[in-house]
Protein backbone atom coordinates (compact mmCIF):
# COMPACT_ATOMS: atom_id res chain seq x y z
CA UNK A 1 0.00 0.00 0.00
CA UNK A 2 1.14 3.57 -1.06
CA UNK A 3 1.73 5.83 2.14
CA UNK A 4 -0.19 8.97 2.22
CA UNK A 5 0.91 11.20 4.86
CA UNK A 6 -1.10 14.21 5.97
CA UNK A 7 0.54 17.40 7.26
CA UNK A 8 -1.47 19.52 9.31
CA UNK A 9 -0.40 22.92 8.53
CA UNK A 10 -0.15 25.87 11.44
CA UNK A 11 0.99 29.45 10.71
CA UNK A 12 1.03 32.77 12.83
CA UNK A 13 0.26 36.23 11.92
CA UNK A 14 -0.76 35.20 8.35
CA UNK A 15 2.50 32.69 7.47
CA UNK A 16 3.64 29.17 8.38
CA UNK A 17 5.74 28.41 10.97
CA UNK A 18 9.15 26.93 10.03
CA UNK A 19 7.55 23.76 12.16
CA UNK A 20 5.61 22.85 9.04
CA UNK A 21 8.12 22.63 7.01
CA UNK A 22 9.71 20.04 8.96
CA UNK A 23 6.82 18.28 9.55
CA UNK A 24 6.66 17.94 5.60
CA UNK A 25 10.20 16.78 5.49
CA UNK A 26 9.62 14.43 8.40
CA UNK A 27 6.80 13.36 6.19
CA UNK A 28 8.33 12.93 2.83
CA UNK A 29 10.67 10.75 5.33
CA UNK A 30 8.10 8.38 6.00
CA UNK A 31 5.83 8.14 2.86
CA UNK A 32 8.45 7.36 0.72
CA UNK A 33 7.67 7.51 -2.33
CA UNK A 34 3.77 8.31 -1.67
CA UNK A 35 2.07 11.26 -1.95
CA UNK A 36 2.86 14.05 0.79
CA UNK A 37 -0.62 16.30 1.28
CA UNK A 38 -0.83 19.11 3.90
CA UNK A 39 -4.03 20.93 4.71
CA UNK A 40 -4.06 24.70 6.12
CA UNK A 41 -6.77 26.55 8.28
CA UNK A 42 -7.83 29.52 8.73
CA UNK A 43 -10.28 32.50 8.46
CA UNK A 44 -8.46 34.07 5.39
CA UNK A 45 -6.70 34.24 2.16
CA UNK A 46 -4.97 30.41 2.73
CA UNK A 47 -3.55 30.17 -1.34
CA UNK A 48 0.06 31.74 -0.72
CA UNK A 49 0.61 29.33 2.74
CA UNK A 50 -0.64 26.09 0.48
CA UNK A 51 2.28 27.41 -2.23
CA UNK A 52 4.88 27.37 0.47
CA UNK A 53 4.30 24.36 1.78
CA UNK A 54 4.19 23.08 -1.80
CA UNK A 55 7.91 24.80 -2.26
CA UNK A 56 8.52 22.88 0.62
CA UNK A 57 7.92 19.55 -0.65
CA UNK A 58 4.17 18.60 -0.04
CA UNK A 59 2.50 17.42 -3.85
CA UNK A 60 -0.94 18.16 -2.88
CA UNK A 61 -2.82 21.00 -0.03
CA UNK A 62 -6.34 21.20 0.74
CA UNK A 63 -7.11 24.46 1.93
CA UNK A 64 -10.45 25.24 4.73
CA UNK A 65 -11.55 28.23 5.18
CA UNK A 66 -14.21 29.53 7.16
CA UNK A 67 -15.16 32.09 10.07
CA UNK A 68 -14.59 29.85 12.80
CA UNK A 69 -11.39 29.27 11.88
CA UNK A 70 -9.68 32.86 12.41
CA UNK A 71 -8.69 31.24 15.43
CA UNK A 72 -7.47 28.13 16.40
CA UNK A 73 -9.47 25.95 18.48
CA UNK A 74 -9.66 21.95 18.92
CA UNK A 75 -13.22 22.08 18.49
CA UNK A 76 -12.62 24.07 15.48
CA UNK A 77 -9.85 22.51 13.55
CA UNK A 78 -10.43 19.35 14.74
CA UNK A 79 -13.81 19.34 12.13
CA UNK A 80 -11.37 20.72 9.46
CA UNK A 81 -8.60 18.07 10.15
CA UNK A 82 -11.11 15.01 10.47
CA UNK A 83 -13.07 16.21 7.27
CA UNK A 84 -9.89 16.06 5.48
CA UNK A 85 -9.00 12.64 6.82
CA UNK A 86 -12.35 10.96 6.47
CA UNK A 87 -12.12 12.09 2.47
CA UNK A 88 -8.44 10.91 1.70
CA UNK A 89 -7.58 8.32 4.83
CA UNK A 90 -4.30 9.34 5.47
CA UNK A 91 -1.76 6.37 6.78
CA UNK A 92 0.32 8.81 8.25
CA UNK A 93 -0.45 12.31 10.00
CA UNK A 94 2.58 14.75 10.87
CA UNK A 95 2.54 17.99 12.89
CA UNK A 96 4.65 20.55 14.89
CA UNK A 97 5.22 19.63 18.54
CA UNK A 98 4.00 23.28 19.67
CA UNK A 99 1.30 24.40 21.13
CA UNK A 100 -1.76 23.97 18.92
CA UNK A 101 -0.06 20.52 17.71
CA UNK A 102 0.02 19.47 21.44
CA UNK A 103 -3.81 20.33 21.73
CA UNK A 104 -4.89 19.42 18.68
CA UNK A 105 -3.14 16.33 17.74
CA UNK A 106 -4.53 14.54 20.84
CA UNK A 107 -7.61 15.08 20.19
CA UNK A 108 -7.74 13.76 16.47
CA UNK A 109 -6.11 10.56 17.60
CA UNK A 110 -8.09 9.71 20.20
CA UNK A 111 -11.15 10.20 17.79
CA UNK A 112 -9.37 7.47 15.39
CA UNK A 113 -8.41 5.72 18.45
CA UNK A 114 -5.01 5.48 16.87
CA UNK A 115 -1.35 5.78 18.86
CA UNK A 116 0.07 8.92 18.60
CA UNK A 117 4.74 9.75 19.43
CA UNK A 118 4.30 13.23 20.18
CA UNK A 119 7.45 14.87 20.94
CA UNK A 120 9.93 12.88 17.87
CA UNK A 121 12.81 14.54 17.45
CA UNK A 122 14.04 12.33 14.80
CA UNK A 123 13.06 9.40 12.45
CA UNK A 124 14.61 6.25 10.96
CA UNK A 125 12.96 4.21 8.62
CA UNK A 126 13.59 0.58 9.58
CA UNK A 127 12.32 -1.79 7.24
CA UNK A 128 9.87 0.62 5.87
CA UNK A 129 8.16 1.14 9.15
CA UNK A 130 9.32 4.69 10.90
CA UNK A 131 11.47 4.34 14.29
CA UNK A 132 10.87 7.61 16.05
CA UNK A 133 13.26 8.88 18.93
CA UNK A 134 11.51 11.26 21.45
CA UNK A 135 13.69 12.86 24.86
CA UNK A 136 11.93 11.24 28.14
CA UNK A 137 12.39 11.98 31.67
CA UNK A 138 12.72 16.11 30.03
CA UNK A 139 15.87 14.44 27.90
CA UNK A 140 17.56 12.83 30.71
CA UNK A 141 17.22 10.12 28.76
CA UNK A 142 15.97 9.34 25.05
CA UNK A 143 13.21 6.26 23.99
CA UNK A 144 12.83 4.82 20.38
CA UNK A 145 9.12 4.19 19.63
CA UNK A 146 6.99 2.92 16.84
CA UNK A 147 3.23 2.54 16.27
CA UNK A 148 2.28 -1.07 16.40
CA UNK A 149 -1.27 -0.85 14.42
CA UNK A 150 -3.16 2.08 13.05
CA UNK A 151 -1.86 5.20 11.19
CA UNK A 152 1.67 6.76 11.83
CA UNK A 153 0.95 9.04 14.22
CA UNK A 154 3.46 11.89 15.13
CA UNK A 155 3.91 15.29 16.11
CA UNK A 156 7.78 16.71 15.96
CA UNK A 157 9.91 18.97 18.12
CA UNK A 158 10.65 22.12 16.70
CA UNK A 159 14.13 22.86 15.33
CA UNK A 160 15.40 19.03 14.90
CA UNK A 161 14.72 18.08 11.77
CA UNK A 162 15.65 20.09 8.77
CA UNK A 163 12.86 20.78 6.43
CA UNK A 164 13.83 20.54 2.95
CA UNK A 165 15.09 23.25 1.11
CA UNK A 166 12.32 25.78 -0.48
CA UNK A 167 12.50 25.47 -4.10
CA UNK A 168 9.94 27.51 -6.49
CA UNK A 169 10.09 25.43 -9.14
CA UNK A 170 7.98 22.60 -7.06
CA UNK A 171 3.89 22.61 -8.36
CA UNK A 172 1.59 20.65 -6.83
CA UNK A 173 -2.24 20.67 -6.94
CA UNK A 174 -4.12 23.12 -4.31
CA UNK A 175 -7.64 22.80 -3.55
CA UNK A 176 -10.66 23.99 -1.36
CA UNK A 177 -12.67 22.21 0.94
CA UNK A 178 -16.25 23.64 2.45
CA UNK A 179 -17.02 22.34 5.28
CA UNK A 180 -19.48 23.97 7.92
CA UNK A 181 -17.22 24.72 11.16
CA UNK A 182 -20.12 24.60 13.86
CA UNK A 183 -20.93 24.10 17.39
CA UNK A 184 -17.70 25.02 19.06
CA UNK A 185 -17.92 25.39 22.83
CA UNK A 186 -15.03 27.84 23.75
CA UNK A 187 -14.49 31.08 22.50
CA UNK A 188 -11.52 33.17 22.68
CA UNK A 189 -12.31 36.30 23.76
CA UNK A 190 -8.71 38.11 23.71
CA UNK A 191 -5.09 37.22 23.01
CA UNK A 192 -2.60 39.40 25.07
CA UNK A 193 0.82 39.08 23.20
CA UNK A 194 3.62 38.74 25.92
CA UNK A 195 6.00 36.35 24.32
CA UNK A 196 5.85 36.88 20.84
CA UNK A 197 7.64 40.46 20.10
CA UNK A 198 11.36 38.37 20.23
CA UNK A 199 11.87 34.74 19.08
CA UNK A 200 9.79 31.81 20.36
CA UNK A 201 12.02 30.03 22.68
CA UNK A 202 10.77 26.69 21.28
CA UNK A 203 12.01 27.57 17.48
CA UNK A 204 15.07 29.80 18.93
CA UNK A 205 18.39 28.83 17.42
CA UNK A 206 20.14 30.72 20.66
CA UNK A 207 18.90 30.82 23.54
CA UNK A 208 20.39 33.62 26.41
CA UNK A 209 18.98 31.87 29.38
CA UNK A 210 19.68 34.30 32.93
CA UNK A 211 19.11 32.43 36.39
CA UNK A 212 19.18 34.01 40.15
CA UNK A 213 22.63 35.91 39.46
CA UNK A 214 20.79 38.10 37.69
CA UNK A 215 19.06 39.60 40.30
CA UNK A 216 16.23 41.47 39.47
CA UNK A 217 13.81 42.11 36.67
CA UNK A 218 16.04 44.91 35.23
CA UNK A 219 19.10 42.61 35.47
CA UNK A 220 17.40 40.37 32.70
CA UNK A 221 18.10 43.79 30.17
CA UNK A 222 21.41 43.01 29.17
CA UNK A 223 20.23 39.15 28.02
CA UNK A 224 17.82 40.65 26.18
CA UNK A 225 20.51 43.00 24.40
CA UNK A 226 22.75 40.11 23.51
CA UNK A 227 19.58 38.09 22.08
CA UNK A 228 19.03 41.01 20.24
CA UNK A 229 22.31 40.87 18.56
CA UNK A 230 22.28 37.28 18.06
CA UNK A 231 18.46 36.93 17.24
CA UNK A 232 17.78 34.69 19.54
CA UNK A 233 15.30 33.85 22.66
CA UNK A 234 15.49 35.17 25.98
CA UNK A 235 15.21 31.92 29.15
CA UNK A 236 15.31 31.68 32.38
CA UNK A 237 15.91 28.56 35.44
CA UNK A 238 13.01 27.79 37.60
CA UNK A 239 15.02 30.09 40.13
CA UNK A 240 14.50 33.64 38.18
CA UNK A 241 11.11 32.71 37.55
CA UNK A 242 10.14 32.04 41.02
CA UNK A 243 12.07 35.27 42.55
CA UNK A 244 9.58 37.03 40.13
CA UNK A 245 12.39 38.73 37.80
CA UNK A 246 10.37 37.09 35.00
CA UNK A 247 7.47 35.31 33.72
CA UNK A 248 7.05 31.53 34.09
CA UNK A 249 6.50 31.06 30.49
CA UNK A 250 10.58 31.74 30.00
CA UNK A 251 11.10 28.45 32.92
CA UNK A 252 13.70 26.13 30.96
CA UNK A 253 13.73 22.84 32.87
CA UNK A 254 11.98 19.57 33.91
CA UNK A 255 9.31 21.92 34.66
CA UNK A 256 9.22 24.64 31.51
CA UNK A 257 10.27 24.19 28.66
CA UNK A 258 12.81 21.55 26.88
CA UNK A 259 14.94 23.53 24.34
CA UNK A 260 17.14 22.12 22.22
CA UNK A 261 18.84 25.20 20.72
CA UNK A 262 21.96 25.43 18.72
CA UNK A 263 23.60 27.87 21.16
CA UNK A 264 22.82 27.79 24.45
CA UNK A 265 24.25 30.63 26.97
CA UNK A 266 23.54 30.24 30.77
CA UNK A 267 23.65 33.47 32.53
CA UNK A 268 24.17 33.36 36.18
CA UNK A 269 22.81 29.50 36.72
CA UNK A 270 24.39 27.18 38.90
CA UNK A 271 22.95 23.81 37.16
CA UNK A 272 20.57 22.32 39.15
CA UNK A 273 19.78 18.89 37.72
CA UNK A 274 15.94 20.14 36.62
CA UNK A 275 17.05 23.24 34.60
CA UNK A 276 20.13 20.91 33.34
CA UNK A 277 16.99 18.20 32.02
CA UNK A 278 16.01 21.18 29.72
CA UNK A 279 19.10 22.23 28.18
CA UNK A 280 21.44 20.04 28.30
CA UNK A 281 21.01 18.39 25.05
CA UNK A 282 21.49 22.06 23.01
CA UNK A 283 24.33 21.59 20.51
CA UNK A 284 26.87 24.23 22.06
CA UNK A 285 26.53 25.34 25.54
CA UNK A 286 28.19 28.56 27.24
CA UNK A 287 28.09 29.14 31.06
CA UNK A 288 28.91 32.43 32.32
CA UNK A 289 28.87 32.44 36.22
CA UNK A 290 30.94 34.23 39.12
CA UNK A 291 31.09 30.86 41.07
CA UNK A 292 33.92 29.07 39.36
CA UNK A 293 32.50 25.50 41.40
CA UNK A 294 29.02 26.40 39.72
CA UNK A 295 27.11 22.62 38.41
CA UNK A 296 26.48 24.75 35.07
CA UNK A 297 30.42 24.42 34.17
CA UNK A 298 30.52 20.55 33.96
CA UNK A 299 27.83 20.39 31.05
CA UNK A 300 29.06 23.66 29.13
CA UNK A 301 31.18 23.55 26.62
CA UNK A 302 32.40 26.58 27.33
CA UNK A 303 32.70 28.92 30.70
CA UNK A 304 33.33 32.36 31.19
CA UNK A 305 34.13 32.81 35.27
CA UNK A 306 33.06 36.49 35.77
CA UNK A 307 30.32 39.10 37.20
CA UNK A 308 27.86 38.73 34.20
CA UNK A 309 27.02 42.39 34.58
CA UNK A 310 30.52 42.66 33.09
CA UNK A 311 30.51 40.00 30.74
CA UNK A 312 27.44 40.19 29.02
CA UNK A 313 27.47 43.77 28.13
CA UNK A 314 31.40 42.95 26.34
CA UNK A 315 29.99 40.00 24.78
CA UNK A 316 27.51 42.20 23.22
CA UNK A 317 29.67 44.51 22.02
CA UNK A 318 32.31 42.09 20.55
CA UNK A 319 29.41 40.15 18.67
CA UNK A 320 28.37 43.46 17.44
CA UNK A 321 32.01 44.27 16.40
CA UNK A 322 32.16 41.46 14.56
CA UNK A 323 28.92 41.65 12.23
CA UNK B 1 -19.59 20.07 41.30
CA UNK B 2 -18.09 16.99 41.30
CA UNK B 3 -14.52 17.32 40.50
CA UNK B 4 -12.24 14.74 39.43
CA UNK B 5 -7.76 15.09 39.48
CA UNK B 6 -5.73 12.54 37.13
CA UNK B 7 -2.86 12.10 38.71
CA UNK B 8 0.24 10.07 37.77
CA UNK B 9 3.42 9.46 39.68
CA UNK B 10 6.85 10.29 38.73
CA UNK B 11 10.27 10.21 39.42
CA UNK B 12 11.10 12.96 41.31
CA UNK B 13 12.70 15.81 39.78
CA UNK B 14 15.89 15.24 41.69
CA UNK B 15 16.88 11.67 40.40
CA UNK B 16 19.35 10.72 38.14
CA UNK B 17 18.41 8.44 35.67
CA UNK B 18 19.57 4.98 35.09
CA UNK B 19 19.05 2.28 32.34
CA UNK B 20 19.76 -1.23 32.33
CA UNK B 21 18.69 -3.54 29.67
CA UNK B 22 16.72 -0.77 27.40
CA UNK B 23 14.34 -0.25 30.74
CA UNK B 24 14.30 2.77 33.17
CA UNK B 25 16.28 1.33 36.49
CA UNK B 26 13.18 2.91 39.15
CA UNK B 27 14.16 0.38 42.47
CA UNK B 28 14.54 2.73 45.19
CA UNK B 29 13.80 5.55 43.46
CA UNK B 30 11.93 8.35 45.27
CA UNK B 31 8.41 8.66 43.37
CA UNK B 32 6.27 12.22 43.30
CA UNK B 33 3.15 13.66 42.20
CA UNK B 34 4.04 14.79 38.86
CA UNK B 35 4.42 18.53 39.64
CA UNK B 36 2.43 19.37 37.23
CA UNK B 37 -0.76 17.20 38.97
CA UNK B 38 -0.30 19.31 41.87
CA UNK B 39 -1.52 22.96 40.44
CA UNK B 40 -4.20 20.36 39.05
CA UNK B 41 -4.88 19.07 42.58
CA UNK B 42 -4.60 22.68 44.36
CA UNK B 43 -7.07 24.00 41.77
CA UNK B 44 -9.64 21.21 42.68
CA UNK B 45 -9.29 21.81 46.23
CA UNK B 46 -9.39 25.82 45.42
CA UNK B 47 -12.65 25.55 43.25
CA UNK B 48 -14.31 23.21 45.61
CA UNK B 49 -13.65 25.47 48.31
CA UNK B 50 -15.62 28.17 46.22
CA UNK B 51 -18.10 26.26 44.93
CA UNK B 52 -18.84 23.27 46.95
CA UNK B 53 -18.70 19.25 46.12
CA UNK B 54 -16.39 17.05 45.97
CA UNK B 55 -12.79 16.39 44.67
CA UNK B 56 -11.65 12.89 43.74
CA UNK B 57 -8.25 12.11 42.69
CA UNK B 58 -7.90 9.17 40.06
CA UNK B 59 -4.64 7.35 39.12
CA UNK B 60 -3.89 4.42 37.03
CA UNK B 61 -1.21 2.49 37.66
CA UNK B 62 0.38 -0.09 40.00
CA UNK B 63 -0.33 -0.22 43.76
CA UNK B 64 2.83 2.21 44.39
CA UNK B 65 0.57 4.88 43.74
CA UNK B 66 -1.07 4.70 46.39
CA UNK B 67 1.24 6.74 48.86
CA UNK B 68 0.61 10.08 45.68
CA UNK B 69 -2.92 9.04 46.30
CA UNK B 70 -2.48 9.45 49.99
CA UNK B 71 -0.89 12.81 49.17
CA UNK B 72 -3.13 14.28 47.56
CA UNK B 73 -5.96 13.58 50.06
CA UNK B 74 -3.70 15.10 52.88
CA UNK B 75 -3.63 18.28 51.09
CA UNK B 76 -7.15 17.98 51.02
CA UNK B 77 -8.87 15.91 48.12
CA UNK B 78 -11.68 13.82 49.30
CA UNK B 79 -11.55 10.45 47.69
CA UNK B 80 -9.11 8.90 45.93
CA UNK B 81 -9.26 5.76 43.35
CA UNK B 82 -6.38 3.63 42.29
CA UNK B 83 -7.00 1.84 39.00
CA UNK B 84 -4.69 -0.67 39.42
CA UNK B 85 -3.43 -2.48 35.95
CA UNK B 86 -0.34 -4.34 37.37
CA UNK B 87 -2.43 -7.51 36.90
CA UNK B 88 -4.08 -7.09 34.09
CA UNK B 89 -1.94 -4.84 31.91
CA UNK B 90 2.22 -5.60 30.49
CA UNK B 91 2.33 -2.37 28.54
CA UNK B 92 -0.07 0.23 28.22
CA UNK B 93 0.35 3.80 26.35
CA UNK B 94 -1.55 6.79 26.22
CA UNK B 95 -4.41 5.37 23.81
CA UNK B 96 -4.39 2.66 26.45
CA UNK B 97 -4.62 4.95 29.69
CA UNK B 98 -7.25 7.19 28.56
CA UNK B 99 -9.80 4.15 27.49
CA UNK B 100 -9.70 2.82 31.00
CA UNK B 101 -10.19 6.87 32.39
CA UNK B 102 -12.95 7.23 29.75
CA UNK B 103 -14.73 3.55 31.34
CA UNK B 104 -13.80 5.10 34.74
CA UNK B 105 -15.34 8.31 34.18
CA UNK B 106 -18.03 8.04 31.60
CA UNK B 107 -20.34 6.15 34.40
CA UNK B 108 -19.76 9.50 36.57
CA UNK B 109 -21.24 12.57 36.91
CA UNK B 110 -18.37 14.89 35.75
CA UNK B 111 -18.30 18.81 36.21
CA UNK B 112 -14.84 19.30 36.11
CA UNK B 113 -11.58 17.43 35.45
CA UNK B 114 -8.23 18.64 35.74
CA UNK B 115 -5.25 16.96 35.14
CA UNK B 116 -1.76 18.04 34.65
CA UNK B 117 -0.59 19.82 31.14
CA UNK B 118 2.20 17.14 31.01
CA UNK B 119 4.21 14.69 33.05
CA UNK B 120 7.26 14.84 33.80
CA UNK B 121 8.53 11.13 32.61
CA UNK B 122 7.36 10.77 29.02
CA UNK B 123 6.00 13.73 28.62
CA UNK B 124 3.08 12.77 26.04
CA UNK B 125 0.61 15.52 27.22
CA UNK B 126 -2.06 13.54 25.46
CA UNK B 127 -4.08 11.58 27.68
CA UNK B 128 -6.12 14.89 29.10
CA UNK B 129 -7.22 16.09 25.56
CA UNK B 130 -7.59 12.46 25.02
CA UNK B 131 -10.23 11.83 27.88
CA UNK B 132 -12.08 14.75 26.65
CA UNK B 133 -12.95 13.39 23.78
CA UNK B 134 -13.32 10.16 24.71
CA UNK B 135 -16.45 12.02 26.79
CA UNK B 136 -17.47 14.70 24.38
CA UNK B 137 -16.80 17.10 26.81
CA UNK B 138 -14.32 20.75 25.70
CA UNK B 139 -10.76 20.88 27.07
CA UNK B 140 -8.72 23.65 27.35
CA UNK B 141 -4.57 23.09 28.01
CA UNK B 142 -2.04 24.58 29.82
CA UNK B 143 -4.27 27.11 31.84
CA UNK B 144 -2.96 29.50 34.44
CA UNK B 145 -6.05 31.00 35.41
CA UNK B 146 -9.77 29.36 35.62
CA UNK B 147 -12.82 31.11 37.38
CA UNK B 148 -16.09 29.22 37.14
CA UNK B 149 -19.68 31.26 37.54
CA UNK B 150 -22.53 28.98 37.18
CA UNK B 151 -21.81 27.12 33.97
CA UNK B 152 -19.70 29.90 32.13
CA UNK B 153 -15.81 29.26 32.47
CA UNK B 154 -13.21 31.96 32.22
CA UNK B 155 -9.47 30.77 31.60
CA UNK B 156 -6.38 31.91 31.08
CA UNK B 157 -4.14 29.84 28.69
CA UNK B 158 -1.21 29.72 27.89
CA UNK B 159 -0.16 29.54 24.66
CA UNK B 160 4.46 29.61 24.53
CA UNK B 161 3.83 32.79 26.44
CA UNK B 162 1.00 34.19 25.04
CA UNK B 163 -2.00 34.53 27.05
CA UNK B 164 -5.47 33.20 25.59
CA UNK B 165 -8.64 34.50 27.42
CA UNK B 166 -10.88 31.61 26.60
CA UNK B 167 -14.47 31.56 27.43
CA UNK B 168 -16.49 27.96 27.86
CA UNK B 169 -18.94 26.19 29.76
CA UNK B 170 -19.19 22.97 31.97
CA UNK B 171 -18.78 19.92 31.93
CA UNK B 172 -14.77 20.34 30.91
CA UNK B 173 -11.77 19.01 31.52
CA UNK B 174 -8.14 21.69 31.74
CA UNK B 175 -4.67 20.80 31.70
CA UNK B 176 -2.92 22.67 34.16
CA UNK B 177 0.12 24.70 34.08
CA UNK B 178 2.67 26.33 36.09
CA UNK B 179 1.82 29.84 37.39
CA UNK B 180 -2.02 28.64 37.86
CA UNK B 181 -1.68 28.17 41.50
CA UNK B 182 0.42 27.57 44.43
CA UNK B 183 0.27 24.05 45.71
CA UNK B 184 0.02 23.78 49.72
CA UNK B 185 2.08 21.26 51.25
CA UNK B 186 -0.22 18.32 53.13
CA UNK B 187 -0.82 20.04 56.86
CA UNK B 188 -0.08 17.10 59.42
CA UNK B 189 -3.83 17.35 60.35
CA UNK B 190 -4.06 17.00 56.21
CA UNK B 191 -2.07 13.75 56.96
CA UNK B 192 -4.03 12.05 59.71
CA UNK B 193 -7.50 13.17 58.08
CA UNK B 194 -6.04 11.48 54.59
CA UNK B 195 -5.73 7.86 56.52
CA UNK B 196 -9.37 7.71 57.10
CA UNK B 197 -10.17 9.37 53.66
CA UNK B 198 -11.59 6.75 51.45
CA UNK B 199 -9.30 4.47 49.03
CA UNK B 200 -11.03 2.69 46.40
CA UNK B 201 -8.94 -0.05 44.57
CA UNK B 202 -10.24 -0.86 41.24
CA UNK B 203 -9.26 -3.54 38.62
CA UNK B 204 -10.19 -3.17 34.57
CA UNK B 205 -12.46 -6.14 35.51
CA UNK B 206 -14.43 -3.40 37.58
CA UNK B 207 -15.01 -1.36 34.18
CA UNK B 208 -17.44 -1.05 31.15
CA UNK B 209 -14.30 -2.39 29.37
CA UNK B 210 -12.72 -5.31 27.45
CA UNK B 211 -8.95 -5.78 28.17
CA UNK B 212 -8.80 -6.31 24.16
CA UNK B 213 -9.56 -2.60 23.49
CA UNK B 214 -6.88 -1.89 25.85
CA UNK B 215 -4.14 -2.60 23.48
CA UNK B 216 -1.67 -0.77 23.02
CA UNK B 217 -0.81 1.47 19.74
CA UNK B 218 2.42 2.32 20.66
CA UNK B 219 5.40 -0.02 21.95
CA UNK B 220 8.97 2.07 22.81
CA UNK B 221 11.92 -0.58 21.45
CA UNK B 222 14.42 0.87 23.39
CA UNK B 223 15.97 3.33 26.45
CA UNK B 224 19.28 4.85 26.02
CA UNK B 225 20.92 7.53 27.77
CA UNK B 226 22.44 10.71 25.75
CA UNK B 227 25.94 10.72 25.61
CA UNK B 228 28.00 12.11 28.24
CA UNK B 229 29.29 15.50 27.84
CA UNK B 230 33.15 16.22 27.94
CA UNK B 231 34.13 18.32 30.01
CA UNK B 232 34.20 21.52 28.88
CA UNK B 233 36.45 24.87 28.10
CA UNK B 234 36.49 27.27 31.50
CA UNK B 235 38.69 29.96 29.61
CA UNK B 236 41.27 32.47 31.32
CA UNK B 237 42.71 35.46 31.42
CA UNK B 238 41.56 38.99 31.17
CA UNK B 239 37.24 38.51 31.07
CA UNK B 240 38.59 41.34 27.68
CA UNK B 241 40.06 38.75 26.32
CA UNK B 242 38.01 35.59 27.38
CA UNK B 243 35.01 37.38 25.71
CA UNK B 244 37.31 37.86 22.66
CA UNK B 245 38.37 34.11 22.63
CA UNK B 246 34.33 33.24 23.30
CA UNK B 247 33.63 34.60 20.43
CA UNK B 248 35.99 33.73 18.09
CA UNK B 249 35.49 29.91 19.10
CA UNK B 250 31.55 30.28 18.73
CA UNK B 251 31.87 31.95 15.20
CA UNK B 252 35.20 29.30 13.46
CA UNK B 253 35.38 26.13 16.20
CA UNK B 254 31.54 25.55 16.69
CA UNK B 255 30.16 27.77 13.88
CA UNK B 256 26.40 28.72 15.65
CA UNK B 257 26.94 32.42 15.37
Amino acid sequence: MSEKLLVIGESRDGSLRNVTFEAIAAAKKISADGEVLGIVCGDSDLENQAQEMIYYGADRVITVKHDNLKTYTPEGYGQAVMAVISDESPTGIVMGHTSIGKDLTPKIASKLEAGLISDATDIDMEDGKAVFTRPIYSGKAFEKKIITSGITFATIRPNNIPALERDETRSGDISTKDIDISDIRMVIKEVIRKASEGVDLSEAKVIIAGGRGVKSADGFKPLEELADVLGGAVGASRGACDADYCDYSLQIGQTGKVVTPDLYIAVGISGAIQHLAGMSNSKVIVAINKDPEANIFNVADYGIVGDLFDVVPMLTEEIKNMK
Amino acid sequence: MNIYVLLKKTFDTEEKIAVTNGRIEDDGAEFIINPYDEYAVEEAIKQRDEHGGEVTVVTVGDEDSEKQLRTALAMGADKAVLINTEDDLEDGDQFSTSKILEAYLDEKDVDLILAGNVAIDEASGQVGPRVAERLGIPFVTTITSLEIDGDTVNIDKDVEGDIEKVETSLPLLVTCQQGLNDPRYPSLPGIMKAKKKPLEELEIDDLDVDEDELEPKTKTTDIYLPPEKEAGKVLEGEIEDQVKELVSLLKTDSKVI
